[in-house]
Parts: structure tokens; sequence; C-alpha cells
């Protein structure tokens, strides 16, 4: 650290005394232009995006305005176009997946990285990389014949016997809707959290256990308050990063949610969500304003990965400070 | 040099070569149902003509529409007919009109899965109508108990499966639905998609809902006819206006496009469903080509009159293979009168 922070600002004044010339035939302008071209190519992109998205909309959001959000009549036919289903859908399956995958992919992920011997560890990564790999629609395709059925004789009636008095458990069990969809999202994510995390826990330096161990605790007592809490930021990383990819996952959410857009209490009602009815209904909507409601909807799902993105860097940016403080 | 030259010179002269041997190319786009016979036909028409290569690009009816009318294709086809707007927008861009040609027939066809019935389950438009409304809600109900005598069924809730991709099958079953329940009509319409009543499930494809309702019990749902035949699956018979339940096949499909075709306008833009004739099966449609009326290559307009004079004739006699229902002779013959339309 020490060794580092001495060169980088003696290079500084030394690059800056050698004229531009000078430096584009040494090579380092040039590299300096290109990655600086390729980092703004970036946000370039992120803007074309949204700039797309908002143009392809002009219709819907001028006949529905924020009614478009709040509204939950999605016929084609009447030209009504409400996104709240969609964006309920997508809400709930993506919690229902983190519900799932947030403790079993953290629980792994300190089993491998502190508590497995290394080799096992090793060989368990290369599975889980493997996993996280395997495209969506093979994700879907397990959906429909395993935890499907599974889901419809077994899971679903034993919620139903167990905790039918909340009205998350209530209803008819299909074995499709919103519950299985999040099944099937924290299959896909887990692997994500369990990759990344494992990564950051064992990126935590060796002094820090060395210190608790030092000080008398136990191995666990070590590992779950000393280099988790070290690591916490890192984790949520991962868990954000699984995060985004429920959000926005089409394929495997659209064979098991039931393609229906409703708003329900159950969490067996069959539901949509946004990449889905996109992907359903783009190819074969016709008219201008159904097309273009559709693109809204692309829209809706970029503005809400935007603002839960930013809450998650909230997130980090408060409970790093508050950890700082309490570490000092 | 001169070794640099005499490679430039054969580059240019290979390349001359092929240009000189190249295709005429035609691109289409449109509906994905009638993809699989399209293919075959233009691999075939190919064979026959081999100056002639025809491209198409099964990306859907609405997307065949649009492609048409924005000029970047050849021709484009759809499962059902463009609608006045549609025509107007061609119209105005174009300044000529954009003409349908009816290439085959399809159908969709009511599966279902119920603990216990094995045999075929007659549907009357009501019972069908009512169902898909979610009025009728238990098999045991009598508008359905009535049509199908010696059939126990059980006092089950009736689990209704939709497509949940918009598509052809989509438009012919709710063109239909909307032709014998008024109340269909003005609650729910007809389109690729629709606002289906709430509870129902959405199976994406054919696949999809063939595949909810396999696994649902005391389920129904719809599919395309060819995929019921190739995948063996049990459908039921449906009442046709004639007062006969009529089981879907290659023949009671031709028939309810030859019922129609005394009706048939010169556009052809005709609905079968719910078509007169004792033997029509009545959730049948036709799909069609979208072909402009004026070409401004004269070799592009030729290639695609002669295709579409062959399909109709020795064309006609690939599509029972595949499972697409023939045209009936009424309708080749009008056809034949239209082409001439197409400058």
């Amino acid at each position: 650290m020490a060794t580092t922070s001495t060169t980088v600002p003696s290079a500084g004044p030394l690059a800056g005394s050698r004229s531009f010339f000078d430096r584009l035939r040494d090579g380092d302008e040039i590299a300096r232009l290109i990655t600086l071209l390729f980092a703004a190519s970036v946000v370039l992109i992120t803007l074309l995006i949204v700039y797309e998205l908002w143009q392809g909309s002009v219709l819907p959001r001028h006949k529905f305005g924020f009614a478009f959000f709040r509204t939950s009549v999605w016929d084609p036919n009447f030209e009504q176009f409400g996104a709240l289903p969609f964006i309920f859908g997508t809400l709930v399956t993506s919690a229902v997946a983190l519900f799932i995958a947030v403790p079993l992919g953290i629980g792994a992920a300190i089993f491998l990285a502190e508590l497995a011997p290394a080799r096992l560890s090793d060989a368990l990564e290369f599975f889980i990389d493997l996993l996280a790999a395997v495209p969506s629609v093979i994700y879907g395709l397990l959906g429909i014949f395993i935890v499907v059925p599974v889901m419809r004789d077994v899971i679903q009636p034993a919620l139903k016997n167990s905790l039918g008095f909340i009205p998350l458990f209530k209803g008819p069990a299909f074995g499709i809707g919103f519950l299985t969809a999040g099944v099937v999202l924290a299959i896909m994510v887990i692997p994500y959290i369990i990759s990344v995390s494992r990564e950051i826990l064992l990126s935590v330096p060796r002094d820090q256990r060395e210190a608790a161990l030092a000080l008398g605790s136990t191995r666990w007592e070590s590992t779950w308050k000393v280099v988790v809490p070290f690591a916490r930021t890192g984790i949520m990383g991962s868990i954000f990063l699984a995060l985004a990819r429920a959000l926005g996952e089409t394929m495997a959410v659209t064979m098991v949610i039931g393609n229906t857009p409703a708003i329900a209490a159950s969490l067996f009602s069959p539901g949509d969500s946004i990449a889905s009815v996109i992907a359903n209904q783009f190819t074969e909507a016709t008219g201008e304003l159904y097309t273009q409601s559709l693109i809204e909807l692309g829209l809706v799902l970029f503005l809400l990965t935007f603002i839960l993105n930013g809450l998650a860097r909230l997130l980090i940016v408060v409970t790093s400070q508050r950890g700082g403080a309490a570490r000092a | 040099m001169k070794r640099i030259a005499a490679i430039l010179l054969m580059t240019f002269g290979l390349a001359a070569f092929f240009v000189a041997r190249a295709v005429l190319s035609i691109n289409g786009a449109g509906a994905s149902f009638p993809e699989p016979i399209y293919s075959k036909w233009f691999d075939e028409y190919h064979k026959k003509d081999p100056n002639v290569q025809i491209n198409y690009q099964a990306i859907g009816s609405g997307g065949g529409i649009k492609q048409v009318t924005e000029g970047t294709v050849d021709f484009g086809a759809s499962d059902g007919p463009m609608n006045d707007d549609q025509l107007k927008a061609f119209q105005d861009k174009h300044g000529f009109p954009v003409l349908h040609f009816p290439t085959v027939l399809g159908a969709a066809v009511p599966t279902y899965n119920i603990p216990g019935v094995t045999g075929e389950l007659n549907f009357t438009p009501e019972a069908l109508a009512g169902i898909f409304l979610a009025k009728i809600t238990k098999w045991n109900d009598p508008a359905i108990t009535a049509a199908n005598q010696g059939v126990t069924l059980p006092a089950n809730d009736i689990v209704v499966v939709h497509r949940s991709d918009g598509s052809g099958t989509t438009y012919i079953w709710t063109d239909y639905l909307s032709k014998v329940s008024d109340e269909w009509k003005t609650k729910i319409g007809k389109n690729t998609s629709v606002n289906w009543p709430t509870g129902e499930l959405g199976g994406n494809k054919n696949e999809g809902v063939a595949g909810l309702v396999k696994q649902t019990p005391n389920s129904i749902g719809y599919v395309e006819l060819i995929y019921a035949i190739q995948n063996k699956m049990p459908y039921g018979k449906v009442k046709n206006s004639s007062g006969q339940f009529i089981k879907a096949d290659l023949a009671s499909v031709t028939a309810a496009a030859a019922g129609a075709a005394k009706s048939m306008p010169d556009d052809f833009r005709v609905s079968i469903t719910d078509a007169p004739g004792k033997t029509a099966y009545p959730i049948s449609s036709f799909t069609w080509l979208l072909i402009p009326s004026k070409f401004s290559d004269a070799s592009k307009r030729d290639a695609i009159k002669g295709f579409v004079k062959w399909m109709l004739a020795d064309g006609q006699n690939h599509t029972e293979a595949l499972a697409y229902s023939k045209l009936p002779k009424e309708v080749v013959a009008k056809e034949l009168t239209a082409l001439d339309k197409v400058q």
C-alpha cells in the first residue's frame, strides 16, 4: 500500500512535464485516449438506450401519463395499457428469489471460503461457475419439468396445510405462479451469490482472522463476527448482482410464471413480469400504441433497475460508514 | 507489382463470375404458423427455377405487416388479414394497395386433461365461450354435460390455459368466440393477444399450452391443429353452424373454406370461423401472403407471380404431408384472377 502511494504522485508531475506529442509518441497518451473511449462508450450506450426507449414510447406516455404506472388493465383490443401487474410481478418474483437465495448462497460461500478444505472448495467452485453459465432456457425447462410438479404436488399443499391462514399461501395450487418463478430465479442466482461472496471472503486479510483467534475467539466466532462483517460490502455487491439478474430474467420466468397480468396476495397465483410480457407480445404486437406501450414497459424496467441499484449503492455507503465507525 | 496486378485482376474476374451467376433473391417475412410449408415451398420452387431464391423470416404476423409496409421486404405474410387502418397506411406510404393471397388453412382445437375422462368431448359454442369467459367454472356444468351424454364429468373447477405469446392461433380462437358470443365480442374481442379473464394460465407457444394442459388436472386449452396432429394429442369436437359436432382434420378445415368461398370478397380478407357447411370445422382460418400490387423491379414481380402460380397448382400437393389443409378449388381460381392485379 505504502509503495504504490509514493510512486503514483511522482509519476504525475513527470508525465505533465513532457509535451503532448512526447506522450503521444511514447504511447501513454494513445493508451489513455483509447481506454477513455472504451469507458465513455459504456455511458454512451446507457444514454442511447434511455433515449431510444424514451423516443419509442411517445404515444403511451402522452396518452396515459402516470396512469401507466397505476392502472392494471392490459388490453390490446381496447388499447388500454397499464404496467402495474407487471411491475408487481417483477418485484415479487425477485423478492422471493432473494429471500431464498441470500441465506443459502451466503451460507454456502462461508462454508466454501472458511470451513471447507481448500481442495473441496476449489472443486465445488468449478461446478458453481458451471451453473452460473447455464443458459436460462435450460433453467426454464428444469422449472417446467421438475419444479412445477414438485411445487404443485408437494410444496404448495404442504404450505397450504401449515401456513394456509396467511394470505400468501391461499388459493388453488397450479404449480405455476409467483412462488415457482421465484424458486426458479433463486436456483439461477444462487451461483452468482456463492461465487462472488466466496471470492470476497477469501480476500479478507489473514491478520483479521489471526487477530480474532489470538483474542480467544472460536473459529466460528472469528468467521461470523470478524470475517463476514469485513466482507459485508462485497457480499452485498453479490446480492445486488443477483437482484439485477432476477429483475431482468425473461425465458425462465415466462415458462413458469403463468403469464397472466394479475395482482394477487397469494404467491400461488399466476402472474406476469415486465421482461416476460415484452418477450411474449412484442413480435405479434400490431398498432403503434400497443408496440410503444411495450417499449415503455422496457423503460419502466430500466428505471426499476436504476432505482434499485441506486438504493443498493446508498445502502452500501450507509452500512460501510456505520461499520467504519464501529471499527474505529 | 505485376504479381499484385495479376491477383487483383483474378479477384475481379472471380467476383464478376459470381455476380453474373447470382440468383434473384426475394425476401419475405411474417407469420410463423405457415413457416414449415413456406420453407418447403421456397425450397421446391428453387429446385424448379434455380434463378429464384426466396428467403423467409418467421418474425410473426405483426412483424410481417410492419415490414411490408415499411418496404424492407418484398412481401409479407400474416395469419390475420390486415385491418382497414393498416391497408390505408400502406396505400398512403406507397401510393398503391397491398393484396392478400390465401396460401393454406389452419385451425385451432380445444385440448383438455380431465382425470378419468378418456373419450372425445363435444363442445358447443356456448360451452367454449362460457369456459373461456370464466362463466362456466365446473366440468359438470349442464352446458358441457348436455352435449356429452354418457360421459361422467367431475365436479372439479376448470383451469383455463391460453397462449401467452401473441399468435395467429389466438387470433383464430378469439375471432371464433367473438362470432358465437356477443359477450365475448364486447368484453374481450379478437386479436393476437387479448385481455383474458383473470385467473387463467398462459403458456408460451403451442408447446407451453400443451405442457400446461398435460400437467394440470382439469384444464382446457387450445393449440394449432397441426401441433395436435403431430404430437398425437387428444382434442374435442366442436359444434358447427349446421349443428353438427365436427372433429378438426384436414378435410373438415378445407370444407370450412369451401363453405366460405361463395361469399369470398375480392380482396380475400375473410374470416372463415363459424363457416356454413355441414362438414365444416368452425375454428378454421386462412393464412395470407401480403404482396404489393406494384413492383418497380420487373424481374422480382415476375418471380413472385411465378411462385404464387406454382404454389396454387403444384405447391398445394405438398401441404397435406405437413398437415396443412389445401385451399378449395374455388379459392384457387379466384386467386389466379386476382394475381393479374400485381403489376
